[in-house]
């Protein structure tokens, strides 16, 4: 049993965490966010410049042969920092689709695109009635000739107004609900018939509502098998909630350590706050919270890269349902534990409060995945 | 013991909410119910209707324009205005200023301002918190220096709900800095179109702009806008905080509030089934509505012993409202987040592309419940009202 990162982690620890702490303060986002589309391709060339956009793709594909840990390290260092740019659609699920599920030629053609930082992507997955059901789609793709047309309307499409290409599920058999007949296709951002609505997210990403009407892909455009690729889909989700559990620690860890800064300088009946010993003893239940999410999130990761499709599902679930119910409380007192500063757009801590809240929110809340691990039987 | 209501009561219950629904905007309501903004246009349009029915400033002796209605009454009327939903008459002019006015003020001021109080032909704000001073008020450094007959007024308020809409202010200020804390701060009036009134938006998390810092930068305060005496003001302060003792726990709003969420959770979906047909789901909004079923009984309890012994003295019975009003509140703005899920995510769906029609219903879900984040920071924290039950109660 080991919990330490090895010397080449460690050095990756460092250097993401280094140049974020050099280009990503509070008002350097500030300036980013008005970029179009919310991030900054500038920053996003930076990510690229230090290798960390190829991390978890094969040698042979031009990345780095990294696994899950290095992909925590990074979510961990992106969520400290409160990250805009579209690390998670792009690598983790756009890159976890060609690396879990892509033929040779698809890797070829947009892996190095990934890697060099030229092009980002977005997962078209939910709709109006699906909540967090994978299976459940209503957007279809007909077989015309050798290639297919998708009809359908995806919603909250994170990333959905900059990204170059999309990667959509739909369904090619069977009804709304079943669990075969759905498939995955890469569909280029600026194909016929597509429309979209964007807007920002409350957590201050972007976020568009994507509209397929009669758009044509060639038989290149599936990724795996076009009648049944749940499998594949919920592999790469599980890898996405997992980077999730990360992004959600190091929001927390950020969130409890300006929160204690805040107790020991916010001073009222002429003593620190921090001294009060109510307020100790909040904080310290925060800190028990953060830890207990810390380990869940390993845990998530260590499981990630297992082939055993239902031990892998209810290990992240249940990190999932640890994480969700930490951020709930570490968000909502480090809000309290402010007072009114904490009900400003002005200070930090708000932001790190929507962005926890909207993590709950995706591919599955506490309440979601409590019953996956349910029905499950449990972890023990 | 008999927890019923008499048919007198149940009668008078009827009439408000026949009134109600007879006189409040459609709008006005809709934008409630959706957790949305109202302009300031919609808020007076509502209370001078109110006004008009002599119903506006209710709680207030009959000699002023109140109703004289037993508490059992005010009781059924705010439970029946929450929960219609209209909007709560402006707690600053009617619940707040008003009362010192009528109990501190001199007779001339009381003719100035109650009757514009009554029908807001002035918007009132509260300048009591400073950015130094929250929890701890008492330690207030905005002055005011008499000179001559007029106040010479300098410092800064925080977290003034609303002066962008205000025309007056009652603010709290040093007058006697030799004094120990609480015992050289005076209650002073004044208009907020007053040369050297700066005020400054402070944007909160939800997105919306209703609260703000106001900066006094010399301002001539006529030296008759003193209410009550000169170093008093702390004591006009702990009325005015401990007046409001059962509007706080918010009853009515919470039972709306688990309308709505009863409402939506049967039009969204979860597992293919409308979200209200699990079983999880469904035993967290029973307990909700245990604890508010609870709520709702202490504080017809603190109501019926008003309506035998008088108001009294401020009771702590208050507190206990306040922390579990307030977590109840807090709890349907969570429960409201489950229902919808993902569909939580869009921010300002009117934004850069215009109107998302399917989104609509959901947009203001997610600010709600960052917005109600300050129900427990607000009006005394939470902590300060544990710290009150602890002390007064409980003689820690
Ligand atoms: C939306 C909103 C609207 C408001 N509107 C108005 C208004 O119109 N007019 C006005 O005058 N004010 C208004 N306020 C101010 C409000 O009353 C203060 O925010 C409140 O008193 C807390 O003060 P603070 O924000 O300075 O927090 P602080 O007092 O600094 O408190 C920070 C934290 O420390 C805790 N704490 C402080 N002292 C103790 C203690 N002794 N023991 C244990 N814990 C303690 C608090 O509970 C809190 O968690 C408003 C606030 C908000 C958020």
């Amino acid at each position: 049993m080991d919990f330490d990162l090895s010397e080449e982690q460690r050095l990756l620890k460092e250097s993401v965490d280094g140049l974020l702490t050099d280009s990503y303060d509070f008002d350097a986002r500030k300036k980013y966010m008005k970029e179009k589309g919310g991030w900054s391709k500038a920053m996003w060339g930076k990510l690229a410049e230090q290798g960390l956009l190829g991390l978890p793709f094969a040698e042979a594909d031009g990345g780095f042969g990294a696994g899950g840990v290095e992909t925590m390290i990074v979510m961990e260092a992106l969520g400290k920092a409160l990250v805009l740019e579209p690390y998670l659609a792009t690598v983790v699920i756009g890159g976890g689709f060609l690396r879990h599920g892509g033929s040779d030629a698809q890797k070829a053609a947009y892996v190095p695109a990934i890697i060099d930082g030229s092009k980002t992507f977005a997962f078209a997955q939910v709709e109006k009635n699906s909540r967090y059901d994978l299976h459940d789609v209503t957007t279809t793709a007909k077989k015309k000739g050798n290639g297919w047309v998708i009809d359908g309307e995806k919603f909250v499409v994170l990333n959905g107004e900059n990204a170059d290409v999309l990667i959509v599920t739909a369904r090619t058999k069977g009804e709304r609900r079943d669990k075969t007949g759905v498939g995955v296709f890469l569909v280029p951002a600026n194909a016929k018939g597509i429309t979209k609505k964007s807007y920002p997210t409350q957590d201050g990403l972007h976020a568009a509502d994507i509209t397929f009407t009669g758009v044509e892909v060639g038989a290149d455009a599936v990724i795996g098998n076009p009648d049944d690729s749940l499998a594949l889909i919920e592999r790469v989700v599980d890898d996405a909630r997992t980077a999730l559990c990360a992004e959600a620690v190091g929001l927390m860890d950020e969130s409890l350590k300006t929160t204690v800064e805040y107790l020991k300088t916010r001073k009222q009946f002429g003593v620190a706050i921090g001294t009060f010993q109510s307020l100790q003893h909040r904080a310290s239940d925060m800190f028990v919270a953060v830890e207990q999410a810390r380990s869940m999130s390993m845990f998530a990761t260590m499981a990630a890269d297992s082939d055993d499709a239902k031990e892998r599902a209810r290990s992240i679930a249940a990190a999932k349902v640890q994480i969700g119910k930490s951020l709930k409380f570490v968000g909502q007192q480090s809000i309290q534990l402010h007072g009114g500063i904490g009900m400003t757009m002005e200070a930090k801590i708000g932001h790190y409060f929507k962005r926890l809240t909207m993590i709950e929110n995706t591919f599955g809340d506490t309440d979601y995945h409590l019953r996956r691990v349910t029905e499950a039987g449990g972890l023990m | 013991m008999d927890l019923a209501f008499t048919k007198e009561e149940m009668a008078f219950r009827e009439e408000v909410r026949e009134f109600f629904k007879n006189n409040v905007p459609p709008e006005t309501r809709r934008k409630l119910v959706e957790g949305r903004h109202l302009s300031k246009d919609e808020m007076v349009t509502w209370w001078r209707i109110l006004n008009k029915k002599g119903w506006g400033v209710s709680h207030w002796p009959k000699e002023y324009g109140g109703t004289g209605w037993t508490s059992v009454q005010h009781y059924i009327f705010n439970e029946e205005l929450q929960s219609y939903p209209a909007p709560a008459p402006l707690a600053f002019g009617v619940s707040m200023v008003g009362p010192v006015i009528y109990t501190f003020g001199n007779e001339e001021q009381k003719k100035k301002y109650l009757p514009r109080i009554a029908n807001v032909d002035d918007w009132w704000c509260q300048g009591f918190s400073e950015p130094g001073s929250g929890s701890d008020l008492a330690s207030l450094k905005t002055k005011a220096e008499r000179k001559g007959d007029k106040w010479i007024i300098n410092g800064q308020k925080t977290w003034t709900t609303l002066a962008q809409h205000a025309d007056m202010i009652f603010c709290l200020c040093r007058t006697d800095p030799s004094a120990k804390k609480q015992t050289g701060i005076s209650f002073i009036v004044f208009s907020m179109k007053s040369k050297g009134v700066t005020v400054r938006p402070i944007q909160t998390i939800d997105g919306g702009v209703e609260v703000n810092e106001v900066f006094f930068d010399d301002v001539e305060v006529p030296y008759e806008n003193l209410i009550g005496e000169e170093n008093k003001g702390w004591d006009y302060a702990k009325f005015l905080l401990g007046n409001e003792r059962t509007g706080i726990a918010r009853v009515g709003m919470s039972k709306e509030r688990i309308r709505r969420i009863k409402d939506l959770a049967s039009k969204v979906e979860s597992n293919g089934r409308p979200v209200i047909e699990d079983p999880g789901f469904r035993e967290k909004l029973a307990a909700c509505e245990i604890e508010l079923k609870a709520l709702e009984l202490t504080q017809l309890r603190v109501v019926a012993d008003e309506n035998k012994h008088g108001k009294g003295k401020p009771n702590p019975a208050s507190s206990v409202l306040k922390i579990k009003g307030s977590e109840i509140q807090q709890t349907t703005t969570e429960l409201l987040m489950e229902v919808i899920g993902p569909l939580a995510a869009p921010f300002d769906v009117h934004g850069e592309d215009g109107s998302n029609e399917a989104m609509e219903w959901t947009a203001q879900i997610a600010p709600t419940y960052f917005n109600y984040r300050k129900v427990s920071i607000y009006g005394g924290s939470n902590e300060i009202q544990r710290n009150i039950i602890a002390k007064a109660v409980l003689g820690l």
